[in-house]
């Protein structure tokens, strides 16, 4: 059974192109409908390819009489013949009436019941509880059961449901991670819940995909799916204390930041927020879209508006370059 | 500034209207002169044309737009336009191609066509006609001019709450986008009205219903869906003006208020909305196809039932643009079902279309290759349809590029095939003129391959990962070579739509003279002269059938049957009061825009007033055409 | 008379001076089409005030607001005013001017009384602290009932227009279908305000 399930997956030509034409990506991120790694994912395959055999058959049917009349009924030169003038044929009629009807009725069964199934929140007890908040231009993830709030990573155990509790704080956005699972819209005002898991460890590319302003292109996140042990590491260490600050400049680090910083990203004033830089060292991405590293953190700072459009940072370039170093340091250091 | 601006226009047009009523020759040149006759018509072939004109000439704007979309896109990373600017593109080219491009083209047509197909001297009301018109063009070209004036809108064509409110968009935006929808909206709305009054009034003696042309019954089944979807837009405009310029809280969740109202707002008018423009496209293909395969349309009764059905759903399926607000699996399922209903319609029609063509005698027109072109392009973004109405793979489709494959499939595939085939196919009764077949050709084959080279990638690109409505993307996550593909494709479509330019500019200056019925025509419209005359029939035709002018030709007649004797024929008069009420709105959105004191929205509202109290007054009563000067004139029916 | 034997063909009653030309009946059936329209947007605005009604965001509630005997009055005035629109229509039909200027007169008269009335009750719903921006709930039931008053101050001053009119040119094929397609139009805001007398005036007061 299982392994005719896996056929379904493989077989339609859907998929055949899809190989084909995102073999090249070497990257480990994932990021792709036609491959998912997660339970939702998976249904919502099945889903998409019976949908889509189903609507080939129509297709093919279409097509075939399409090509045959073209060519059978084209007007030939020098032959001027009076065609019959049909006023049509209730046989034929009733026929592609009723056989559209009866596919869509084939169609509209798995519809409804993966419908209800995808609806279910977890009932499993080791079920993971997150609360996601999306925000201009990032996303909050905040862990109520671990006491762990962090931003752009969501990191997952392999193989349990995880729960996401979908708030929304300005305007609307759209949670969706293409190898997971669909798409949850994040409405201010209303809380929307979705069910996630992922079937092996690895990185999933996740998306904003409701225009949101002038960022929404780069409101990216990442799922971080790791086995049991590797997550239970995560969160123990994100549970403990902060880093020692050692170095001589990671100490003028800390004291810019508390200038500079502390206002948006140490939760102080709710209105104006930026995401929690506790465990920044931990991190493997800067503002969800540049690589991890000292160069780029400098130049978010710097400009967060060139790296992401309409970002609601301000500019950090007023500081002197050793004053950037050492903030760059403070930051690096915060595992 | 705003006012300023405002009061200057308004002081100019004053001085214009005092100059020349001191002046009496002046006033006597302007009154004779062709642009001043254009400017007051109410005759609906020149309102038509009018339409169609200006439908176009935004088409071509929107089309801009898109190209320099696909431009940013054509490699990850590019910097062309991004952020605001490319949301204002996005933006712009998504309400230009659908209210400022589609629906005029689609109103161009059925102004042309629709009271010839019926046998009628002019629509229900053609005074209303030109103002629909009138006002269409004014809030076209309010909403375009805010790229100069602070710049355009950029929260969508859907202009979701709470995107769309002061706090994040705080430039003059949306308040464009806003004033401009609301003052085409009201001209759109009272066009529809007017030709469903006209198609249940003005029917020629003979005219049933089960006997009116395909086109002139889906024109019908659109008004009448233009008439109850426009109001909930309407609504919905309304609110977020008073949102952005009163300070009320319709969708302002801290204050109460709800985003989620205005997406079932804007949906319950935009779905029924995708059909008002996809219908006059059936019929344009109903016609085209049985004229060119020289065969009654097969089916004709399930086309209409099929019509009917699919505007009645229509109005059922809005939530399928919602399945991931969360309203729950039921509701989904629902509305999954309604919309997997529309299917059944739909094919209906594209299986009557080719069993028009079974057994005909198959002439590859250019209009007819656009007919047949349509028929696998739609089918597809048909089977897309399907695919998306299920909720589950819906999450995944939602908001990406699949979604935009999906619509341009069925919109450019469907509607503006449909518009090409139908503006080929009617050219020489619009303007008296052919079009080139050889150009039409090259048009057809660049268009059509240039199309699917760049939207067929666009499912894919969907599929691994990248939502609509954003600048830019990642390297190596399989979008670089199909953004690529998607990007040259651009290339085919542009070189086609040259095409028909460098065509329209052939048929002014190298056409001969159209014959009154080029293609062996079916339909009343063939019977008479090519443009036709003022009042298009000399006396009103008897109708004996479906295909009547077909009917009459078979039976070796050479002219309709008259249902009256030759007498004389009254004709509304033309009136300024049209462009004077849109240029009123005009200056009231303005004066809207620019916020302030509102000084501009009154002088404009007013001026509003003004034009209601001296229609109202108006006694002009039309004029006569006698009989002896329609002998003179008369290129068509004969008793 | 061709205009009399279109009368004595047209499948309404006779005498219906409003469909008497072609220009009338156009204008009719046009005017009814135009009413679908408005029955779509205000059922858009009732859509919205119902989802909002509870939005009150602290400030005082339609239960609390809401005093049922002046808008009972209020209702009084505009439901009398349909009749008299009415009896205004029937004297039209019998080419009876004088009377028909009177109950147009008397229409308008009640449409002013009650919208003398609405303005009283706004400004006392003002001074409560329930307006337009205080929250959602003031923001949609200003707008439905705004709106309405809108329309019925629009309602009297066509009708007002009407008889500046009528008063010079008389009872014509002309004027009639103006006169026919205001008072439909007067007929309309009427069940309108039913439906706003039920579901804002009455709901609010139950809960």
């Amino acid at each position: 059974m299982v392994s005719r399930q896996r056929m379904w997956r493989v077989l339609p030509v859907f998929a055949l192109l899809a190989l084909a034409l995102s073999g090249c990506s070497n990257s480990k991120v994932e990021m792709n409908v036609l491959d998912p790694h997660g339970s939702a994912g998976e249904k919502q395959l099945d889903l998409i390819n019976w949908s889509f055999i189903l609507m080939l058959a129509v297709f093919a049917v279409v097509t075939t009489i399409y090509i045959y009349v073209l060519i059978r009924y084209r007007k030939r030169k020098g032959i001027d013949r009076m065609p019959e003038q049909v006023h049509g044929n209730t046989v034929l009629e009733i026929v592609w009436t009723v056989i559209p009807i009866i596919l869509l009725a084939i169609l509209a069964v798995p519809t409804v019941s993966t419908t209800f199934d995808l609806s279910e929140k977890p009932k499993t007890k080791d079920a993971i509880r997150v609360v996601v908040t999306g925000h201009q231009y990032w996303w909050e993830f905040e862990y109520p059961d671990l006491g762990i709030k962090t931003a752009q990573e969501l990191h997952i155990p392999v193989g349990r449901k995880v729960d996401l509790e979908i708030h929304g704080k300005d305007v609307l956005h759209s949670f969706w991670v293409p190898s997971l699972q669909g798409k949850t819209d994040v409405v201010p005002g209303r809380v929307n819940h979705m069910t996630l898991d992922a079937d092996k460890p690895g990185v999933y590319q996740g998306k904003c995909a409701e225009l949101c302003g002038a960022g929404h292109a780069l409101m990216d996140f990442k799922v971080i799916a790791s086995n049991d042990a590797d997550f239970n590491k995560w969160v123990a260490e994100m549970k403990a204390p902060p880093a020692p600050v050692t170095t001589a400049s990671e100490k003028k680090g800390e004291q810019l930041f508390q200038q500079n910083c502390m206002g948006c990203h140490a939760g102080i004033n709710p209105n104006v927020q930026g995401p929690d830089l506790n465990k920044f060292g931990t991190r493997t991405t800067i503002a969800g879209v540049l690589p991890h590293d000292e160069q780029h953190l400098k130049q978010w700072l710097h400009n967060p508006q060139a790296v992401k459009p309409g970002a609601l940072m301000p500019k950090i370039n007023y500081l002197q370059p050793d004053e950037i170093q050492a903030l760059t340091d403070y930051l690096m250091s915060r595992k | 500034m705003g006012t300023l601006i405002v009061l200057i226009v308004f002081a100019l047009f004053l001085t214009a209207i005092l100059t020349g009523g001191y002046n009496k020759t002046f006033l006597e040149r302007v009154k004779n002169s062709k642009v001043w006759d254009w400017l007051t018509t109410v005759d609906h072939k020149k309102i038509g044309i009018l339409y169609f004109l200006s439908g176009f000439f935004f088409f071509l704007v929107g089309g801009i737009e898109a190209l320099f979309m696909r431009l940013q896109l054509v490699v990850p990373h590019n910097d062309l336009f991004v952020g605001d600017t490319f949301n204002e593109l996005l933006t712009m080219h998504g309400t230009t191609m659908i209210f400022m491009a589609a629906m005029p083209m689609i109103f161009g047509l059925m102004n042309a066509v629709v009271p010839l197909q019926i046998g009628a001297r002019d629509v229900a009301f053609p005074f209303v006609n030109a103002l629909g018109f009138w006002l269409f063009f004014a809030g076209g070209l309010l909403m375009n001019l805010s790229w100069i004036f602070g710049g355009a809108p950029d929260a969508g064509w859907t202009s979701y709450t709470s995107l769309a409110l002061n706090n994040y968009s705080p430039g003059p935006g949306v308040d464009f986008y806003v004033l401009g929808l609301q003052i085409a909206g009201i001209g759109t709305l009272i066009g529809g009205l007017n030709f469903m009054a006209t198609i249940i009034n003005l029917r020629a003696p003979g005219m049933t219903f089960l006997r009116m042309p395909m086109f002139t019954w889906t024109s019908f089944v659109t008004s009448t869906i233009i008439l109850f979807a426009f109001p909930p837009l309407t609504v919905a405009l309304l609110l977020l003006m008073f949102d952005r310029l009163f300070g009320s809280h319709f969708f302002d969740y801290t204050m109460g208020g709800s985003a989620v109202i205005w997406e079932h707002l804007f949906w319950i008018f935009g779905h029924p909305e995708v059909y008002i423009v996809i219908l006059p496209a059936f019929g344009v293909m109903s016609e085209v196809i049985s004229t060119f395969s020289r065969k009654r349309l097969f089916g004709y009764t399930s086309m209409v039932f099929a019509t009917v059905l699919i505007a009645f759903l229509s109005f059922m399926v809005w939530v399928h643009h919602m399945f991931t607000v969360g309203l729950g699996p039921v509701s989904n399922s629902i509305f999954a079902v309604a919309t997997m209903a529309i299917a059944v319609p739909t094919g209906i029609k594209v299986f009557n279309w080719l069993f028009t063509m079974w057994g005909g005698e198959i002439r590859f027109t250019t209009a007819m290759l656009f007919a047949i072109g349509f028929i696998p392009t739609f089918v597809m973004g048909g089977m897309t349809g399907v695919m998306l109405a299920a909720p589950p793979a819906d999450f995944q489709y939602q908001d990406s590029y699949f979604v935009v494959a999906h619509f341009h499939y069925v919109l450019v595939g469907g509607t503006v095939m449909g518009l090409f085939a139908g503006a080929y196919y009617w050219w020489p009764k619009m303007f008296g003129k052919m079009l080139n077949e050889t150009i039409g050709k090259i048009h057809f084959w660049t268009f059509l391959i240039g199309f699917h080279l760049t939207f067929f990638p666009q499912h894919f690109l969907g599929l691994f990962g990248m939502p609509r409505r954003v600048f830019t993307y990642q390297p190596g996550m399989g979008l670089d070579s199909l953004n690529l593909i998607s990007t040259i494709g651009v290339v085919g479509m542009a070189i086609g739509t040259i095409a028909f330019l460098y065509n329209i500019y052939w048929s002014f200056k190298k056409a001969a003279p159209a014959p009154a019925d080029p293609w062996d025509g079916r339909t009343l419209e063939w019977a008479i002269s090519s443009p036709p005359p003022v009042y298009n029939f000399a006396q009103l035709p008897l109708v004996r059938g479906y295909d009547a002018w077909w009917m009459e030709k078979q039976a070796g007649n050479k002219s309709l049957p008259p249902a009256e004797p030759l007498g004389s024929i009254h004709m509304p008069s033309s009136s300024f009061i049209p462009i004077l009420m849109a240029l009123g709105f005009f200056i009231a959105g303005f004066g809207f825009i620019f916020r302030g004191d509102f000084v501009g929205a009154i002088i404009g509202l007013v001026l509003v007033i003004v034009c209601l109290f001296l229609r109202s007054f108006d006694r002009d009563h039309g004029y006569h055409i006698e009989p002896d000067e329609i002998e003179e004139t008369n290129k068509g029916v004969q008793a | 008379m061709a205009t009399h034997t279109e009368a004595s063909r047209s499948p309404h009653m006779p005498n219906h001076l409003e469909t008497a030309t072609f220009e009338g009946r156009n204008k009719v059936l046009g005017f009814w089409l135009f009413l679908g329209a408005e029955t779509v947007l205000f059922a858009c605005l009732f859509g919205t005030y119902l989802a909002l009604r509870h939005q009150t965001m602290g400030g005082p509630s339609g239960h609390e607001l809401f005093d049922l005997k002046l808008v009972g009055l209020a209702t009084a005035f505009l439901l009398t005013s349909s009749l008299t629109s009415v009896l205004a229509i029937l004297a039209m039909n019998q080419l009876k001017k004088k009377v028909m200027m009177f109950w147009l007169a008397v229409t308008v008269l009640l449409g002013l009384a009650f919208l003398i009335l609405e303005i009283n009750e706004f400004i006392h719903y003002v001074h409560e602290g329930h307006t337009f921006t205080s929250s959602a709930f003031g923001s949609s039931f200003y707008a439905l009932v705004g709106t309405h008053g809108a329309h019925v101050t629009f309602g009297i001053i066509w009708i007002s227009t009407l008889m500046l009119q009528a008063a010079g040119r008389g009872i014509t094929e002309e004027m009639a279908p103006k006169l026919f397609v205001a008072s439909l139009y007067w007929h309309f805001i009427d069940v309108v305000w039913v439906f706003i007398f039920t579901l804002v005036y009455l709901l609010g007061k139950v809960g």
